[in-house]
């Protein structure tokens, strides 16, 4: 469904992606794991078009996303961190919303974040008075609420509390199973276990690894995900 | 692109900041005209504190309105819109509005205190410098990431186009004050639109005889039906050009 070939980005003299190339299918749950610094935002901002690599391409469906900008209507993105104009209440970024991608939604809305997540009794609070976590919660529900065939999530459930925590993993499973591609970046690797079926680790810009999590397991010996990674990390 | 424009349209007509600026104009304009028994008189004194507060404005409150709106930026340019939908509909919304403002502010005094030539001349040149001064401030803000530094170039470019170019210019007409300058004259006020602005309305004015030697040059090639088709175009590349680079840069920008 995405397929990056050898993107390559450098930063100045920073080299954020080398040569990185990886195929990611419908159906899957991937994490992109790494330390601090290894690119995984910067690859995520190149296949939203964010960011253009330097050499190589990245294709969505078959089309090389270059210059194209409708491929992002199957694309659901929860940003790290949600940057939202001060001034807007929350029901008019969801209204904004609507209206840039009225007509291009597969069938109807889900709204079912917004509801688990309560934030219908804050339609009227502006973005600017807003904790991190609830901007998170609308970050989430941005993500989900057009039914994209891919959602990709960046530090999904950083700044979330538990309870909700708890409503957006079960809304990934969720979506794994209904057939979407689910790309996750987190450093909360125990709450990754339950969701992600394959792992794609990153290191100073070079993709060390894209398996499955069996494969992860058996190479490593380790059942769980955080001590699988520890491992590799540490060279084993 | 049509909501978005609609979105920085409602944004800016309701910031304070662009009210006052109405408001200030308003005032601004029905005291000169109260002031002076002449109407010729204000609108020559209203002629020199537009060419001076118009562009000023524009480049600042534009500088400003475009970094502030970096967040809106960030969450578009991740939906499926083209990016120069996006900063087309910005510019648009920030050209109109100010625009607008600026038509309001001094456009209604003018129409009840001295209609014709003269005045239609100076809301056409107010509206081209909003506009313009629009344009080169989203260059100056797209180019540079830190908004501090950004704001100073906004700020540099205005004292740049009202007040240093003109000391650059006269400077040069008396180092060379031997040589026959005229075209040099004509083509200099071409490189900045806001002499360009006070050239066109003075001609109309019938003043220009007190321009002297440089007047009657003026006259001579502006005053006729193609300087003035020329003059306008001038001030139309004016608009096109920085907003068309700036849209270039914002194209491949890394966000």
């Amino acid at each position: 469904m995405i397929i990056g070939n050898n993107v390559t980005k450098k930063f100045g003299r920073l080299p954020a992606l080398n040569n990185v190339s990886v195929t990611c299918n419908k159906g899957e749950c991937i994490a992109l794991i790494g330390p601090n610094g290894s690119g995984k935002t910067t690859f995520i901002k190149c296949i939203l078009g964010m960011v253009v690599p330097d050499s190589g391409f990245i294709t969505f469906n078959g089309k090389n996303i270059l210059h194209d900008w409708q491929y992002r209507k199957c694309i659901g993105y929860m940003p790290q961190i949600g940057r939202y104009p001060d001034n807007m209440t929350i029901g008019q970024v969801f209204d904004m919303m609507k209206d840039i991608r009225l007509g291009e939604t597969n069938g109807k809305q889900d709204e079912e974040l917004i509801d688990a997540f309560g934030l219908r009794q804050l339609f009227n609070k502006r973005m600017r008075t807003l904790s991190g976590g609830t901007r998170q919660k609308v970050s989430a529900s941005l993500a989900f609420l057009f039914n994209p065939d891919v959602l990709i999530l960046d530090e999904p459930t950083a700044g979330l509390d538990p309870l909700a925590s708890e409503f957006l993993k079960e809304k990934i499973i969720k979506a794994k199973k209904g057939g979407k591609l689910v790309l996750i970046t987190s450093h909360v690797l125990s709450e990754l276990d339950d969701m992600v079926t394959q792992v794609i680790y990153m290191q100073e810009g070079n993709m060390l690894f894209h398996k499955r999590l069996e494969d992860l397991r058996r190479d490593t010996g380790e059942q769980k995900l955080s001590k699988a990674i520890a491992a590799v990390m540490q060279g084993k | 692109m049509k909501k978005i424009i609609k979105y920085v349209f409602t944004d800016i007509l309701r910031n304070k900041i662009v009210l006052g600026y109405t408001l200030f104009l308003l005032l601004l304009s029905f005291s000169v005209f109260n002031l002076e028994d002449n109407t010729s008189k204000g609108l020559l004194s209203l002629l020199n504190i537009m060419l001076i507060m118009v562009p000023l404005v524009s480049i600042i409150f534009s500088t400003i309105y475009v970094y502030n709106s970096s967040e809106f930026i960030e969450l578009l340019v991740s939906q499926p819109l083209k990016r120069k939908s996006l900063w087309i509909s910005l510019f648009t919304g920030l050209a109109g509005s100010l625009s607008l403002a600026f038509l309001i502010g001094v456009g209604i005094p003018i129409i009840l205190y001295a209609p014709g030539a003269t005045g239609i001349m100076m809301l056409v040149t107010g509206v081209a410098l909003s506009v313009i001064f629009v344009a080169i401030a989203m260059l100056a803000a797209v180019s540079t990431r830190d908004k501090a530094k950004g704001i100073g170039v906004a700020i540099f470019l205005w004292l740049y186009f009202s007040l240093l170019f003109d000391g650059l210019v006269l400077f040069i007409l008396f180092q060379f004050e031997d040589y026959p300058l005229e075209k040099f004259m004509i083509g200099a006020s071409a490189m900045n639109p806001i002499d360009l602005g006070r050239i066109l309305i003075l001609l109309k004015m019938d003043i220009s005889a007190l321009m002297g030697y440089t007047g009657a040059a003026f006259r001579d090639f502006f005053g006729t039906k193609m300087g003035f088709a020329v003059a306008l175009s001038i001030l139309g590349l004016w608009m096109i050009t920085p907003f068309w680079l700036s849209l270039r840069k914002f194209s491949r920008k890394d966000l």
